[in-house]
């Protein structure tokens, strides 16, 4: 049983791993503008012109 | 090829309007203007014409031309506006209403394929922001803001921003404190099952690991997530009233020491479990309450419209001055579509003033030399000059924010439901608490202290501080959805106890514009001129309507104008002979008509016909009035009463106002209060703005939530103006609502309190009636709430 020890060990780890990813997130500005990127998703891309 | 083609001919490939003329043409595209074209070539010098293939007329029509930004060359201008600058670098946020499509972001966000010098360009949609990063070494500040302008996309420049204020004024880190108390409420909750559960004997040395656990991970929780509470509670005692906060605080505070308590002496599991969902959703509570409303601000004052600089003459040159250094006696510049800053008066050029932002009114007012000007009046005709009378802080408009009303902190604003409520609350738990406490300490001291710990575990109000938060945004989000937008959840209790509703007049129940004259007789053009020269000379609403719906003409020069108030004018122009007016005026006798009003044309004696006036108010304006009573209505115009026998229908004859100045409007709401009444006032201009702050509900009516509208509680749409009943009986329903929320987790806490003071509350019956008294109490707002708003017609 002393499996479980190690279990949540690793359990709470994880689950500090998210929220420190979601501090990360939070702090560098993606959770600001919920809307624009998915306008900004539907916008194509300038086509290079063919080079050679 | 079929009709669309036939279409697009015919309106400005880059704005849509229709083209006058073919003379702009350019790669076989047409355009209404220069300025349309320009920005076309622009466009497409740089090869981004993909800007046209995401929508149609993408553009904002750019009928007008000029450049007015040389005020951006001043470095204390240039200090306020920017968000960061080094030697190299400078970032800057702009705001600019035009954005309004995906092809708005396409372009704006491509600016350094105009300039090189632009590094970084980001759109905030909703904020309708654009937040820019440039080489301040190869492109100024004024560069930028005209090559935006030049291709279509004009900021709106003003240094006291109150969006961005707004928007930067609430980062205390609810989210992040949400987020932590989240991540403690799961893990707590996961390692105090098998206590729930049950462990048998072989399982006991998991007992204490995982009651360190649970003590560690309440740490964060009270000591960072639940700051808050303590400090609120704190304050609490300082200031001796009893918020909500303080029985939260203690609550927090008794179950933090007991389950420390209880796992340190190996007693008992404790309560890690019921204090981090406590927290938990208490911060989810406060969260929900806090909408903001991106596009929307409601705190602006006359700065917010008012320029930036403004352009003074000084010797022979003219030199952009900051307009607070703006100083009496200096000669300013006016030009088209300029806002005028301060009251003045007209040295030269022909004005053409345009009050809406004052009074609602749109139709431009004309003024001769020598007049004195009121500040807040746009300029809609050529460059006028202007001599300073008044320091921009003491215009006739704006002194009104040195009123008391503007300068002192209101702290009259009504109580909440909550914060009545809670001063009992706590008063009584505290009495069950020691009552307990005493009852049991002769006894049985362990007993004592359990039963009185479980009382104020047990009894902490967390679903009574649930329900106005969800109850309220529920509301909320129903009003937004009907185009009424209130500054926060307080305003909605705050519309409940409305008994007073005072309204302006025009632009509030009249809609500004709009095209309601028609004529009645054929014209000629000579004739057509000779009405508009003399209508032109007049002040009069009716008149103004009539230049303007005959549109602008050459003026001629008028003689002998005389204009009898109430009644008509009349005017010689050249050989010709003019009378304009009321029936008696025109032929001595009276044939009017009740409905609408008319306006006869006399020329040289000749009968040619008149004008009708309908008025248009806005729809539902006959809803509105049925609101008296149980209201009471008031009517408060700057207006003079020509329109008081129309007005009837809605207001009693003595309850309506004409020929108020901003200050008396402010008067009159004071008045009313002092005679007990809560005033909800409903204005639109500059010049309601001291009534909606003084009374106890603002609302500003406006066509465009975008626009311009006065420091206000909450806006309305205009389109909505006639669903004003149905909100008013709603936000009575959502009151009855919290009231009933109330006694629900009143009955969860009596349940509990039934267990705590025989002192015998097992940490697993606090855990399960914590979140169930919760979930019963958001779903039961959130459900009631939406069918209170069915019922009232609201979607």
């Amino acid at each position: 049983m002393n499996i479980i020890y190690f279990l949540i060990g690793c359990s709470v780890l994880l689950a500090t791993l998210f929220l420190s990813a979601f501090f990360w997130a939070q702090r560098s500005g993606q959770n600001d503008d919920l809307y624009t990127p998915s306008v900004r998703i539907l916008l194509d891309d300038e086509e290079e012109p063919l080079q050679k | 090829m079929t009709e669309s083609t036939i279409a697009q001919l015919t309106t400005c490939y880059h704005c849509g309007e229709d083209c006058v003329s073919t003379t702009y043409k350019f790669e076989e595209k047409t355009f209404c203007c220069q300025g349309c074209e320009s920005v076309y070539r622009i466009l497409s010098e740089n090869k981004l014409c993909s800007y046209y293939n995401y929508n149609d007329h993408p553009g904002a029509t750019r009928q007008r031309i000029d450049k007015r930004f040389d005020y951006l060359d001043e470095p204390s201008i240039i200090k306020e506006l920017i968000d960061y600058t080094d030697n190299e670098i400078t970032t800057v946020t702009l705001y600019i209403p035009h954005i309004h499509c995906s092809s708005c972001i396409w372009l704006l966000e491509k600016l350094n394929k105009f300039n090189p010098a632009v590094h970084h360009c980001r759109i905030d949609f909703l904020k309708k922001q654009l937040n820019i990063k440039f080489d301040n070494q190869k492109l100024s500040l004024k560069g930028l803001v005209e090559l935006l302008y030049d291709i279509g996309y004009e900021p709106v420049i003003s240094l006291q921003d109150v969006i961005k204020k707004q928007n930067g004024a609430d980062k205390d880190n609810l989210v992040a404190k949400i987020a932590v108390a989240g991540f403690c409420f799961g893990n707590v909750m996961l390692l105090s099952f098998p206590e729930y559960f049950g462990l048998s004997a072989y399982e006991q040395s998991f007992r204490h690991f995982f009651g360190w656990l649970n003590i560690a991970f309440c740490l964060p929780v009270v000591f960072y997530s639940g700051t808050g509470y303590f400090t609120s509670a704190w304050q609490n005692i300082r200031n001796k009233v009893m918020h909500i906060d303080f029985p939260l605080a203690l609550g927090i505070a008794v179950l933090f020491g007991r389950t420390v308590i209880e796992i340190l002496t190996k007693s008992g599991a404790g309560f890690a479990d019921t204090l981090c969902g406590l927290v938990f959703f208490l911060l989810v509570g406060k969260f929900v309450q806090r909408k903001t409303y991106n596009h929307i601000s409601f705190e602006r004052d006359y700065r917010s419209f008012f320029p930036v600089a403004v352009q003074v003459i000084e010797g022979d040159a003219e030199k952009s001055v900051p307009l607070a250094n703006l100083k009496v006696g200096q000669r300013i510049v006016i030009r088209h579509s300029e806002i005028i800053p301060a009251d003045a008066i007209l040295l030269k050029g022909e004005a053409l003033i345009d009050f809406s932002f004052v009074t609602g009114e749109s139709v431009p007012v004309n003024k001769t030399l020598g007049e004195i000007i009121y500040a807040g009046g746009r300029q809609t005709s050529e460059a006028i000059e202007m001599e300073v009378v008044k320091p921009v802080s003491q215009s006739y408009l704006t002194q009104l924010w040195n009123n008391e009303a503007f300068t002192s902190q209101q702290d009259n604003r009504m109580q909440t439901f909550n914060e009545k409520v809670s001063k009992y609350f706590t008063v009584v738990l505290l009495v069950i608490a020691f009552g307990c406490l005493a009852f049991w300490l002769p006894t049985d001291a362990r007993r004592g202290l359990a039963a009185f710990t479980a009382v104020l575990i047990v009894a902490c109000p967390c679903a009574l501080a649930l329900s106005t938060p969800f109850t309220m945004s529920a509301a909320l989000s129903i009003f937004d959805r009907n185009l009424f937008y209130l500054k926060n959840t307080a305003v909605v209790e705050q519309l409940a106890r409305i008994d007073t509703i005072v309204f302006d007049k025009t632009g509030t129940i009249t809609t500004s514009g709009g095209n309601n004259i028609t004529l009645n007789a054929v014209l000629r053009g000579h004739e057509k001129q000779l009405i508009y020269s003399t209508c032109a000379n007049s002040n009069h609403p009716l008149s103004r309507m009539i230049c303007r719906y005959l549109g602008s003409m050459a003026k001629l020069p008028v003689k002998e104008y005389t204009e009898m108030p109430g009644k008509g004018i009349s005017a010689v122009i050249g050989t010709d002979n003019i009378r304009l007016g009321s029936g008696k005026f025109v032929f001595g006798h009276t044939e009017e008509d009740a409905l609408s009003t008319r306006v006869h044309i006399m020329i040289n004696e000749e009968y040619l016909g008149y004008f009708t006036f309908t008025q248009s108010y806005r729809q539902g304006l006959d809803k509105v009035g049925h609101l008296s009573p149980p209201y009471r209505l008031f009517l408060v115009s700057g207006d003079q009463n020509h329109e008081k026998k129309e007005l009837l229908n809605v207001f009693e004859a003595g309850q309506m106002h004409f020929d108020q100045s901003p200050q008396q409007k402010l008067g009159f709401i004071q008045l009313l209060q002092q005679h007990r009444g809560k005033v909800m006032m409903v204005g639109d201009g500059l010049n309601d703005a001291g009534a909606l702050k003084q009374s106890d509900l603002g609302i500003a009516v406006t066509d465009n939530v975008n626009n311009f509208s006065p420091g206000c509680d909450a806006i309305l749409d205009g389109k909505s103006f006639g669903k004003l009943p149905a909100f008013l009986q709603f936000s009575k329903s959502t009151v009855r609502i919290i009231h009933c929320s109330f006694f629900i987790s009143l009955t969860y806490n009596l349940i509990g309190l039934s267990y705590a003071v025989t002192g015998s509350l097992s940490p697993l019956i606090a855990a399960i009636l914590m979140p169930v008294s919760t979930v019963t109490i958001i779903s039961f707002t959130t459900i009631a709430t939406h069918m209170a708003a069915r019922r009232r017609g609201l979607q």
